[in-house]
C-alpha cells in the first residue's frame, strides 16, 4: 500500500512539470514498461490478491468477517496503538528533521552535501540491523546503561517499553523526513524571500508567511514517508518490544505466519483505508501543492 | 497499444511463475528445521557425500512451520516438527509414510524413544526421532536468592522485569495448566480460562515473549529466570556458568522432535537419504556436539567422551524426573484455535 502513495508522487509531479514537452514525452513512453510491468507484477497483483482474499472465506465464498475482525478487542487495541506510536514519532521527526533542514539550506553548498550525507549514512546499514543493535544498547545490561551505571545513575528500563519502540522508530525514519523538506527548501527561490524582507517583514513573519507555506509539500511527503511505515511495523516492535507491545503490523504478520492469509487479508484492509484517511486529511492541508495529494 | 503491453506483460509474468514449477529438481533436498538446530558443517559433509544439495530453511514455532508446509509452496523434502504437531499432519493426511529400507541407520536410534515416538506416530510409520528434551527454567543463581524448583517462579511479582517468558503457545499453556495442577492437554473451557488468567496476570512481570533469544539474554545477564528447551541449558551453562536448569517439581513437557517427509515432497529418496545420513552415529555426534540437544541415538551417545555431558542430568534426565513429564497431544483445530485465541488474550496488557 505505501508504495502506491509514495511512488505515485514523483511521478505525478514529473508529469505536472513537463507538461508542455507532451511530444517528447509521447516518443519516450516505453521506458516506463520496466516500472510499469513492476508496478503490475508487484503492486498491482498482490493488491488484487489481498482485497480478494480479505472479503473472501477460506472456501472462496464471499464475507466481510475478515473486515470485522479490527473490532475484536485485541486487535482494536492494537490499531489505536500503532496509531498512537506512530503519531507521535511522525511529530518527533517532524519537529527534528524541520530545523534541521532550515539550518542545512542556510549553510554553504560544499559542506551541506557532507552533512546530507551523514543523514544517508546510517543507511547504507541494513535496517535490521541498526534495529538489533539498538536491542543491545538499550537493553538492561546493554551499553547505555553501562554507561550510566559508570556515571553513577541507576539502570533505566527502556527496552521494552512504547519509548523504545518510538525511539526506533524515530531513528530509523527520521532520514526520511529529513530529505524531502530539505529539498523543498532548497528550490525556494531566494528573491522571494528578499522581496518579502525588502517589503519589511521581519525573519519570522518570513518563516510563517513564506518559507512554511512553501515548504508544505516537503513537510506532506515527509509525514507520509515516516508516518505509514510507522504504522506497518512489525520488526521494531518485535525486536525492541520484546513482542510484549502488540501492533497492528505484528497482529497481521501473526495471522500470516499461522497461514490465515483471509483474515491477515482482511486486517491490512482495514489498515489501507486508515491509511487512507490519514493521507486525505493530511492532504487538506496541502491544497496549494500542485500534485502533492493521491486523491 | 498500452492496454495490450499491460496485458501481455501480466500473461508473461503468469508464464514465467508456471515454467518455474516445471524445473527438475534433481539432486536437491529441500530441509526445513528449527531454527539452530544442525551443525552447519554436516550439510556441506552430506553434500560432499551424496552429491545432493541441501536447501535448508529454518522456523522458530511449530505452528509457523505447519502452514507453510499444508501449503507446498516450497514443498519441502523433510522437516522436523514436534510430536503434537506430528500427530496433526498425520491427521490431515500431510505425511509419506517412510521406506525404511533407505533408512537402515535407524538401528542406531534408542528403541526406548521409537516406542515413546509411538503415542503420536503408531507403528514408527512417519517420523525418525531427531532430538528430544524438556522443558524447564534456566535461572542466574547471582540472580534468586532461594533455590528455583517450582514453576511459581515465574509468576511471583519478586522477579518482575526478570522474567523471559516462551513465546509459543502450547508451552505456555503447558506450564500455566501444569503449575495450576490440570493436564497440559487439557480441553476443558474453564481450565484454560484458568491458565490464560494466570498468564495474563504474568504479563506486566515479564520482560520480554521470547524463543531462541532466551539464549543470548540468559547469557548475558538481561534476565533472572528463562523459560528454555533443556537443549540449551548446556549451551548456556558452558558461556555463564551461573546459570542453572530445572525442570520444576510440579511436572513439565516431555518432546521429541523427529524428522517427517511431506507428501508434497519433491523427491523422497532424497529426503530418505537425508535422514539415514541424521542417523548416523558419527554425524549424530557431531549434531549433538553443536546443538547440545539431547539424541536419541544411542550409538551417538556411547561415543561421547566428556562423562560430564555424557550422564549430564540435563541432556539426559534420569526416570524421576521424566516421569514428572508428559508429552502434548494434538486436540484438535477447534481446541487448537481456542488456545491461540486465549493466548492472544494473555499477552495484552
Amino acid at each position: 500500500m505505501k508504495d502506491v502513495t509514495q511512488v505515485n508522487k514523483p511521478a505525478k509531479r514529473l508529469n505536472g512539470e513537463a507538461g508542455h514537452h507532451s511530444l517528447k514525452i509521447k516518443k519516450t513512453t516505453w521506458l516506463s514498461m520496466p516500472y510499469l510491468l513492476w508496478m503490475a507484477g508487484f503492486i498491482i497483483l498482490p493488491l488484487i490478491l489481498i482485497v480478494y482474499y480479505g472479503i473472501t472465506t477460506e472456501d472462496g465464498a464471499a464475507t466481510i468477517k475478515n473486515l470485522l475482525l479490527i473490532s475484536d478487542p485485541i486487535n482494536r487495541r492494537a490499531l489505536l496503538l500503532a496509531l498512537e506510536l506512530s503519531l507521535i514519532s511522525t511529530i518527533i521527526c517532524l519537529l527534528l528533521a524541520y530545523p534541521l533542514a532550515l539550518i542545512l539550506n542556510k549553510i554553504k553548498m560544499k559542506s551541506n552535501s557532507f552533512i546530507v550525507m551523514i543523514i544517508i549514512l546510517p543507511m547504507w546499514m541494513n535496517f535490521l540491523l541498526r534495529t538489533i543493535a539498538w536491542q543491545n544498547i538499550l537493553e538492561r545490561t546493554g551499553v547505555l546503561n553501562k554507561l550510566l551505571s559508570f556515571l553513577g545513575i541507576g539502570p533505566l528500563n527502556i527496552i521494552n517499553t512504547p519509548g523504545a519502540i518510538i525511539l526506533g522508530m524515530v531513528y530509523n525514519f527520521l532520514p526520511f523526513m529529513v530529505l524531502p523538506i530539505y529539498n523543498v527548501l532548497i528550490k525556494i527561490d531566494r528573491d522571494i524571500i528578499n522581496a518579502a524582507r525588502d517589503l519589511g517583514a521581519n525573519s519570522m513573519q518570513t518563516f510563517i508567511k513564506i518559507i512554511l507555506p512553501l515548504s508544505l509539500p516537503g513537510i506532506i511527503s515527509g509525514i507520509t514517508m515516516v508516518f505509514v511505515p510507522a504504522l506497518t511495523t512489525f520488526v521494531i516492535s518485535t525486536i525492541l518490544g520484546g513482542s510484549k507491545i502488540v501492533l497492528i503490523g505484528n497482529v497481521i504478520e501473526q495471522q500470516f505466519r499461522l497461514g490465515n492469509r483471509n483474515e491477515g487479508s482482511g486486517l491490512s484492509l482495514v489498515l489501507m483505508i486508515f491509511i487512507l484517511i490519514s493521507m486525505a486529511i493530511v492532504s487538506k492541508y496541502d491544497k496549494e501543492s500542485e500534485g502533492s495529494s493521491i486523491w | 497499444m498500452k492496454k495490450w503491453l499491460i496485458v501481455s506483460t501480466l500473461l508473461l509474468l503468469l508464464a514465467a511463475s508456471f515454467a518455474g514449477c516445471a524445473k527438475n529438481n534433481k539432486e536437491k533436498v529441500y530441509v526445513y528445521n528449527w531454527g539452530e538446530y544442525m551443525d552447519p558443517e554436516v550439510r556441506v559433509m552430506f553434500e560432499k557425500e551424496t552429491g545432493i544439495e541441501v536447501v535448508y530453511d529454518e522456523f522458530e514455532q511449530n505452528e509457523e512451520m505447519f502452514p507453510k508446509v499444508e501449503a507446498g509452496a516450497v514443498r519441502y523434502d523433510v522437516v522436523c516438527p514436534s510430536d503434537y504437531m506430528i500427530q496433526k499432519m498425520i491427521d490431515e493426511g500431510l505425511l509419506a509414510e517412510l521406506n525404511y529400507d533407505n533408512i537402515p541407520n535407524i538401528k542406531n536410534i534408542d528403541p526406548v524413544y521409537l516406542k515413546s515416538a509411538e503415542e503420536f506416530d503408531p507403528g514408527n510409520k512417519y517420523s525418525v526421532p531427531y532430538c528430544w528434551g524438556t522443558l524447564g527454567i534456566l535461572y542466574n543463581k547471582t540472580m534468586v536468592d532461594e533455590p528455583i524448583d517450582s514453576w511459581g517462579a515465574i509468576f511471583d511479582e519478586k522477579y518482575s522485569g526478570d522474567i523471559l517468558m516462551i513465546d509459543s503457545v502450547r508451552d505456555a499453556f503447558g506450564i500455566a495448566l501444569t503449575y495450576l495442577g490440570y493436564d497440559l492437554n487439557s480441553t476443558s473451557v474453564t481450565e484454560l480460562e484458568e491458565a490464560k488468567a494466570l498468564l495474563k496476570a504474568q504479563y506486566p512481570l515479564v520482560q520480554a515473549y521470547v524463543v531462541d533469544q532466551v539464549r543470548d539474554k540468559m547469557i548475558g545477564g538481561e534476565a533472572a529466570l528463562g523459560v528454555i528447551y533443556s537443549g540449551e541449558a548446556i549451551y548456556t551453562k558452558r558461556e555463564n556458568s551461573d546459570l542453572e536448569y530445572v525442570v520444576p517439581k510440579e511436572g513439565s513437557n516431555v518432546w521429541i522432535d523427529a524428522w517427517v517427509i511431506p507428501k508434497n515432497c519433491r523427491n523422497k529418496e532424497n529426503a530418505e537419504a537425508f535422514i539415514n545420513y541424521m542417523c548416523d552415529p558419527e554425524i549424530a555426534l557431531k549434531n549433538f556436539e553443536y546443538i547440545t540437544y539431547s539424541t536419541p541415538n544411542k550409538a551417538a551417545r556411547e561415543m561421547i567422551t566428556d562423562p560430564d555431558i555424557k550422564d549430564s542430568p540435563v541432556a539426559f534426565p534420569d526416570e524421576s524426573v521424566l516421569n514428572r513429564c508428559k508429552t502434548y497431544r494434538y486436540l484438535g483445530a477447534e481446541i487448537e484455535t481456542l488456545y491461540n485465541d486465549k493466548w492472544n488474550e494473555a499477552k495484552m496488557e
